[in-house]
C-alpha cells in the first residue's frame, strides 16, 4: 500500500471511529433528558441548558477527530 | 485551496488556513481578520446608536438591549450563585458571547466565501472569523490567562499557586501522621496534573469553536456544490443554531472557569452551595 492510500485510509478511519463515541455520548445525554422530561414535564426549561452544554462537550471530541481528518 | 473537478463544475472548498489579502508592513491581513474587524465595527456603530437619548424608561433599541442584558445576567447568576460575582464576570461573559455570536452569524451572510479576488486561485474576500485557528486560539489563550489572573487577585497569590503546586498541603500534613502525609503527596501530584488541565482548556476551547465553524463552512460548500438551490437551506439553519450554541458554550465555559477559580475553598462547602434565585 502506498503512503497516499494509507493517508486516505487514515483520514477516513479517524473521523469514522472518532465520531462513534461522541454520537453514543450525545444519545445517552438525550436519553437522560427525555427521561427527566417524561417524569417531570415542567422541568424541561431547567434541563435544556445543561443538556445542551453536555452535548457541546461531547461533540467537541468528534470535532477533534474531524480536525485530524482535515489536517492529514 | 482544495479543488475538486466533478463532471460539470469545478468546486473549491475553504482551505484550512485563512487566505492572506494584503500586508501592512510585516503584518499580514487575512480574510478572517477582515471579518473580525468588520464585527468590531458593527459593535462600535451599535454602541454609538445605543448611547444616544438614554432615559429611565427604555424605548426602541434600548428595550432590546436591556432585555438581552437582563437575560444574560440571569444566566450568569445561575452559574456563579451570588450577585456580586455575577456583576463582576458579566462584562467578559457578554463580550465573548456577543462577539463570537456576531462573528459566527456574519459568516452566513451571502457573499461570504463567494465574493473574492480571482487570480490563479480564487481568494474569498470574506470568511468567518472563527474559521481561522488564530482567532479562536487568541480568544482561548486570553480567556485562560484571564482566569488565572482573576483567581490570583481573588484568592491571593500563595493560595492560588497552592491549587497547583501544593507543597503547603504537605507541610501542613506533617504533624498529622503518615496517612495524612501520603494523601498530601497524592494531592501534590494531582495539583501538577491540574497544570496540564489548564493547557488542555486552551486547546479544547479553541479547537471546539474552530472545528465547529470550519466544518460548517465545508458542509455548506459541499451542499452548495451538490445542488445549489433548496438543499443548503436546512444546513444554513443548522449553522445558525451551531453558531449560537458554540458562542454560548464558549462563554459559559469561561464563566465556569472564572467561578471555580474564585471559589475560596474548593472542597469544604459542598453542602451550603445551591440556593439558586428562582424566577
Amino acid at each position: 500500500m502506498s503512503p497516499e492510500t494509507m493517508a486516505l485510509l487514515a483520514k477516513a478511519l479517524a473521523i469514522a471511529i472518532g465520531g462513534f463515541g461522541p454520537a453514543l455520548a450525545i444519545g445517552l445525554m438525550g436519553f437522560a433528558a427525555m427521561n427527566g422530561i417524561g417524569r417531570n414535564p415542567e422541568a424541561s426549561g431547567k434541563l435544556f441548558v445543561p443538556m445542551l452544554l453536555g452535548m457541546a462537550f461531547a461533540e467537541a471530541i468528534a470535532i477533534y477527530a474531524l480536525i485530524i481528518a482535515f489536517t492529514l | 485551496m482544495a479543488e475538486r473537478t466533478t463532471n460539470l463544475t469545478k468546486v473549491s472548498f475553504a482551505a484550512l488556513a485563512a487566505e492572506p489579502l494584503f500586508r501592512l508592513g510585516h503584518f499580514t491581513v487575512t480574510n478572517s481578520l477582515l471579518n473580525a474587524w468588520i464585527a468590531v465595527g458593527i459593535f462600535v456603530v451599535f454602541a454609538f446608536i445605543a448611547s444616544r437619548r438614554k432615559s429611565i424608561v427604555p424605548h426602541g433599541i434600548h428595550n432590546a438591549i436591556e432585555a438581552l442584558f437582563e437575560g444574560m445576567l440571569g444566566e450568569v447568576q445561575k452559574v456563579t450563585g451570588d450577585r456580586k460575582r455575577a456583576m463582576a464576570f458579566f462584562p467578559i461573559f457578554a463580550t465573548l458571547f456577543l462577539y463570537i455570536l456576531v462573528n459566527n452569524w456574519m459568516g452566513l451572510i451571502p457573499g461570504t466565501g463567494t465574493i473574492g479576488l480571482s487570480g490563479e486561485e480564487f481568494i474569498p474576500l470574506f470568511r468567518p472569523a472563527a474559521a481561522d485557528l488564530n482567532f479562536t486560539l487568541a480568544i482561548a489563550v486570553f480567556s485562560v490567562v484571564l482566569v488565572q489572573l482573576v483567581g490570583i487577585r481573588a484568592t491571593g497569590f500563595m493560595n492560588y499557586v497552592s491549587k497547583f503546586i501544593n507543597i503547603r498541603g504537605i507541610i501542613w500534613a506533617i504533624p498529622k501522621g503518615p496517612m495524612a502525609i501520603v494523601i498530601a503527596i497524592i494531592e501534590f501530584f494531582v495539583g501538577l496534573i491540574e497544570i496540564v488541565s489548564e493547557v488542555a482548556k486552551v486547546v479544547s476551547l479553541s479547537l471546539r469553536l474552530f472545528g465547529n465553524v470550519f466544518a460548517g463552512e465545508i458542509l455548506i460548500s459541499v451542499m452548495l456544490s451538490l445542488f445549489a438551490f433548496i438543499l443548503p437551506v436546512p444546513f444554513m439553519f443548522l449553522e445558525v443554531l451551531v453558531g449560537l450554541i458554540q458562542a454560548t458554550v464558549f462563554a459559559m465555559l469561561v464563566l465556569v472557569f472564572l467561578t471555580v477559580a474564585t471559589d475560596s475553598h474548593g472542597h469544604d462547602d459542598g453542602a451550603e452551595h445551591g440556593i439558586e434565585p428562582s424566577h
